[in-house]
């Protein structure tokens, strides 16, 4: 939760108060409760795990349990000003199809992703390893995160798909903004944040 | 919830009903466990389902073997607290345990009404509940709670009475029913309606009722209130004694289950209740009045809802509580959903399962907090 913190105000400061919210894979609720209480804004959060949607429920948050997968279909074009998905555009099945989905119920899409192009991922694919680190804590075998990507292949998608992109940041694992992921976001960037919109 | 007094109102306001009839006056059974509190803001009013009562918790003596039918979730530190909550619950009219209903005595004719009295609908329910909170002085509900056809009369209330309740609480519910559904009631109420004791329903008049008819719609309604999982754990292809007899007596031990339950069922349960609760089912559609868009039908809706469903349940399947959710934030309304991983058919409705009672409980304090 504490790392998470300073995606989550990245998030915050790019919303604009009162407006409608939908958060795919919401977890235990922490970003649209903060967002609720910092912003006024108001709206759902979808997601699958049993305790999260119990934990979401506790926080008194609107949360209805939903697998990502099976598509945002049961709800109307345009209902919502922002879409986001927070870390988890790496574990569907479907990316590029969630991505357009985002941007039928919702205005603007906001995206926040692991970056596989960090410097650390790449030195242990240069070894001859399947990276694992603070945000890929995972082994190949038992991972959630079937479509890790960089900021690159992101940028690309986004081109194919029409989309166009607001604005973007990118943090460490501890979620800091520094001088050197501004320059080299692809290489230091642990967390990707994109913020667009049909082009 | 220890032991507990039924209740009684009688209502000399009469009652138009949805059918085009109307009820002069009429009696409402109903229990309630907790204290309201000085500003009558933490009532929560449960509604029954087919069979159900008002008796949803604790025992009515000392002698008495079974506590009321939702006796896991309300009580003293349960979903629904009563040391939080004051719990309503009311017998519904054409019921046979105490309301007025198809056995009671008709005042003009000084007999049973039997099959004159007046089909009723969930709304006409919701009616005479509202009724009986304007004499408990209960303005506004804090929730509306119910489980399958009491799930329904909590969507109803959302809708005909939307400032008169904070939080709807729809369980193991739907916003209508499916032709299977429809079917299975008809199968029923033509065992009924064609057994021989039937006496066009005047069967009070002729000192008998129909028993094969009535025990064969209860079995009926118990296969659908199970799943195919949880019948084969339960029974499997299990033999009583072992060995086949080849011969018409109970065989498996499901054949002995429906049997019991169909035992226990005639005697304390009134064949014209039956045919009632089953058409106020079949007849149960919001959306009817909107050109069936459920959405709509939603509009004047204020109240935060909770919808809960079973991964088992076919009768009412998740698939169905989903169409109730999306209406719901159509709506921009507050609503939750969850879907419980249950092997126990439509009947966990009426279970204590873990997650279920935690979300069930996690969503009253809400409840308790607005």
């Amino acid at each position: 939760m504490n790392g998470r913190r300073l995606d989550f105000r990245i998030i915050a400061d790019w919303i604009r108060p009162q407006s409608r919210v939908l958060d795919l894979g919401c977890g235990d609720g922490t970003l649209l409760d903060t967002l609720a209480r910092t912003k006024k804004v108001s709206g759902y959060g979808l997601e699958l795990d049993d305790q999260h949607v119990t934990e979401s429920i506790r926080r008194g948050v609107n949360v209805i349990q939903t697998d990502l997968d099976a598509g945002l279909s049961e709800f109307d074009d345009h209902s919502f000003d922002y879409v986001i998905l927070s870390l988890t555009l790496q574990a569907v099945k479907y990316p590029e199809r969630l991505l357009r989905e985002m941007l039928r119920v919702g205005t603007e899409g906001i995206v926040t992703f692991p970056n596989f192009g960090y410097w650390v991922s790449r030195v242990q694919l240069l070894r001859g390893r399947m990276p694992v680190s603070r945000a890929l804590p995972h082994e190949w075998y038992n991972t959630p995160n079937i479509h890790l990507c960089t900021l690159q292949d992101f940028e690309d998608l986004c081109r194919k798909e029409g989309i166009r992109i607001l604005e973007s940041e990118v943090v460490d694992h501890e979620h800091r903004r520094r001088l050197g992921l501004r320059l080299f976001p692809n290489l230091l960037g642990e967390i990707a944040l994109y913020r667009f919109r049909r082009a | 919830m220890g032991l507990v007094t039924p209740l009684r109102l009688r209502i000399e306001q009469p009652l138009l009903l949805s059918s085009g009839g109307v009820l002069a006056s009429y009696e409402l059974v109903y229990e309630t466990y907790g204290t309201l509190n000085s500003d009558h803001s933490n009532a929560v009013l449960v509604c029954h389902a087919l069979s159900g009562s008002h008796h949803v918790a604790g025992y009515h003596s000392a002698e008495d073997t079974k506590p009321g039918w939702w006796e896991q979730h309300i009580g003293p530190g349960k979903s629904i607290d009563t040391r939080r909550f004051f719990v309503v619950a009311c017998n519904n009219i054409g019921s046979c345990y105490g309301s007025t209903g198809p056995a009671s005595v008709n005042p003009v004719t000084g007999r049973p009404y039997g099959p004159d009295f007046p089909m009723v609908t969930v709304r006409d329910w919701v009616e005479t509940q509202a009724r009986l909170a304007d004499a408990l002085g209960i303005t506004q509900w804090a929730a509306v709670v119910g489980g399958s056809l009491g799930g329904m009369q909590a969507l109803r209330w959302a809708i005909d009475y939307p400032t008169r309740l904070r939080h709807a609480i729809i369980i193991a519910a739907a916003p209508k029913l499916t032709a299977q559904n429809i079917a299975f009631n008809e199968v029923a109420r033509q065992a009924i309606l064609t057994d021989p004791d039937f006496h066009g329903g005047r069967f009070y008049d002729h000192g008998t009722e129909p028993r094969r008819g009535l025990r064969i719609a209860r079995m009926l309604g118990h296969i659908t209130y199970l799943s195919e999982d949880i019948m084969r754990q339960k029974f499997g292809r299990d033999i009583r004694g072992g060995k086949l007899n080849f011969d018409y007596q109970v065989a498996f031990e499901v054949e002995s289950y429906l049997r019991h339950q169909a035992d226990t069922f005639v005697g304390r349960f009134d064949a014209n209740t039956y045919l009632l609760m089953t058409k106020a089912l079949d007849y149960f559609d919001p959306a009817g009045e909107t050109e069936g868009d459920l959405s709509r039908a939603l509009a004047r809706v204020q109240a935060a809802s909770l919808v809960l469903s079973f991964t088992s349940d076919w009768r009412f399947p998740p698939a169905r509580s989903r169409e109730i959710v999306k209406a719901l934030h159509d709506n921009d309304l507050d609503v939750s959903y969850a879907e419980i991983k249950a092997p126990h058919g439509h009947d966990a409705f009426l279970m204590r399962i873990p997650r279920y009672v935690d979300i069930f409980s996690a969503y009253m304090e809400r409840v308790a907090a607005a």
